[in-house]
């Protein structure tokens, strides 16, 4: 319990419970979409951000010079998601839009970085996350944007849940189609930025996703879904955080090893509850 | 306000569409269709496969873009507000979602609209009501998914019925469907008849609506061939390779005897 005294645990639990929870909400929307792996494109996309946000600290000659890269990964995110949404709306190959916008994240981040005078070694906490360096203003940064995640992807679920589960009915009832998938696409782009700091870009769109997935083994609804995977992922965050607290392991890596692990094993749970109420039907 | 060359016997249209064309990748599918449907009204929409019906009545919800041509609802250009007094019933459950949804949140998903992003106090209560005109009340807490086509289908037109709208636009409702479910949509039709919601509705025979409808529209190659009285035959129009010149542009009021609008083969 000491460990809970000290601010640095308390600021860390803080962003990860925030994260994990306001995370699937998001993941929900993207996994009725189909549209799962959207978060992986739009975190590479950050990934650039990150750099360009460097190199715009150290143009300017700041003192702290990546205090940029959480703007500029906000700003290269929301604007990679709203190219993505435009192509898509356009009848664009979803996939292939995708594809492209990871190859060119991951490639302008490593050049830009350069240009920056850093080293790849630097962009390394933003690919697999450095929450253990998470200071209050991160804290507020944080839950600021869970604040509107949850706000907004609780608050229009309705409406929300009508676009992604059939578009077609929503235009011919009146409902603003276009504007509704823009905000899921930023309201994922909010959450990758979010998300970077405690998994890191490469397995950010792990904790949007796989807490959906769990859930979805054991609901048959749409919104018991997402509050399990809400559930889900604070639980899966605040354990990973806390182990890694008493032993020397990545944190993010460890979140995402626990998720998939809870998966399988809740997907053979289920199978062999399934194969013994036959058995003992026949 | 009052607009005196309306003659005072005739209702004005719900809907009306005139001159609509429509294309889809490039390829025409949609050549100067027009409908007018009066209140009440039940107009059947008919054709072979292919013959432009489910694309007709998507251009009326705004589902696919008009070439040309405009529609009407309520006296007014179709867009997002008037939208909001229609019911659609698209012809399937959208396979959509990677996420299980209840029956209870679909037919919810109905009392959305323009300007109305959040379900009103009373939402659940009225999907109930919604199920219960079509027999299905009980199945208010099942995966959608796990339902039997009929089931989805009736879930689909509880969906467009909860919104009480002022007119209801079905895209083959009745196709794979089974008889309870084709008899309880019958009795649902009856019951929007008499309360005056105009009905327009994609079939390929009549079979269990056949009383409830007052006119049909059949449509070949894009084109409206037939207008009148639901005819007892419609072989010949439906068939692929039944050529016109043109279709009419301005169509009369709902007139028992039928007009069959072809030009010389």
């Amino acid at each position: 319990m000491t460990l809970l005294a000290d601010p640095l645990v308390q600021r860390m639990l803080l962003v990860g419970l925030l994260v994990g929870a306001a995370a699937p909400i998001v993941g929900t929307y993207l996994v009725q979409r189909r549209m799962a792996l959207l978060g992986d494109g739009i975190g590479h996309v950050a990934l650039a951000g990150v750099a360009a946000g460097w190199l715009a600290g150290s143009a300017a000659g700041l003192a702290q010079r990546d205090s940029l890269a959480v703007p500029g990964a906000v700003l290269f995110a929301v604007a990679g998601a709203v190219i993505i949404e435009r192509m898509r709306a356009r009848g664009a190959a979803a996939d292939v839009v995708m594809a492209i916008l990871f190859y060119g994240g991951i490639a302008s981040g490593v050049l830009l970085i350069g240009l920056a005078g850093g080293s790849n070694a630097n962009l390394l906490g933003y690919l697999f996350g450095s929450i253990s360096t998470v200071a209050w203003a991160d804290v507020w940064i944080t839950a600021t944007l869970a604040i509107v995640i949850v706000g907004v992807g609780l608050g229009l679920r309705g409406a929300l849940f009508a676009v992604t589960h059939d578009q077609e009915f929503a235009r011919s009832t009146g409902l603003p189609v276009e504007l509704l998938n823009m905000m899921v696409a930023v309201l994922a782009a909010a959450t990758i930025t979010v998300a970077m700091r405690v998994v890191g870009v490469l397995l950010v769109s792990a904790l949007m996703i796989l807490p959906v997935a769990i859930a979805q083994r054991v609901t048959a609804s749409f919104s018991r879904t997402m509050y399990v995977s809400m559930a889900v992922g604070a639980t899966l965050t605040l354990t990973g955080i806390w182990i890694t607290l008493t032993h020397d392991l990545q944190p993010g890596a460890l979140i995402v090893v626990l998720g998939v692990g809870v998966y399988v094993a809740v997907t053979l749970a289920l199978a062999s509850r399934d194969r013994l109420r036959r058995g003992s039907e026949s | 306000m009052a607009d005196l060359s309306v003659p005072i016997d005739v209702a004005p249209p719900v809907l009306s569409a005139r001159n609509v064309d429509v294309s889809l990748n490039g390829t025409a599918i949609l050549h100067a269709v027009g409908i007018d449907v009066s209140p009440g009204e039940v107009v059947a929409l008919m054709g072979g496969n292919g013959s432009g019906k489910s694309t007709f009545v998507r251009a009326l919800v705004g589902a696919v873009p008009l070439a040309r041509g405009s529609v009407t609802l309520f006296g007014e250009p179709a867009g997002a507000s008037p939208r909001s007094r229609i019911g659609y019933v698209p012809q399937r459950m959208s396979a959509g979602g990677g996420v299980a949804a209840t029956v209870d949140e679909v037919v919810r998903s109905g009392l959305l609209g323009h300007r109305r992003l959040r379900g009103p106090r009373d939402a659940r209560t009225r999907a109930k009501r919604a199920l219960a005109q079509l027999g299905i009340e009980d199945l208010l807490g099942r995966d959608v998914s796990r339902l039997s086509g009929g089931q989805q289908q009736r879930v689909l037109i509880a969906r467009a019925l909860v919104r009480q709208p002022d007119i209801l636009i079905l895209d083959e409702p009745m196709a794979g469907v089974d008889l309870q479910s084709q008899v309880a949509f019958a009795h649902a039709l009856g019951h929007l008849k008499e309360n005056g919601v105009a009905v327009i509705i994609v079939l390929h025979e009549l079979g269990a609506l056949a009383r409830h409808i007052d006119r049909s529209v059949v449509l070949d190659g894009g084109r409206v061939t037939y207008e009148g009285a639901p005819p007892n035959d419609l072989g010949i129009h439906a068939l692929p390779g039944h050529e016109h010149e043109h279709a009419h542009e301005d169509p009369p009021s709902p007139a028992r005897g039928g007009i069959v609008l072809e030009g010389p083969a």
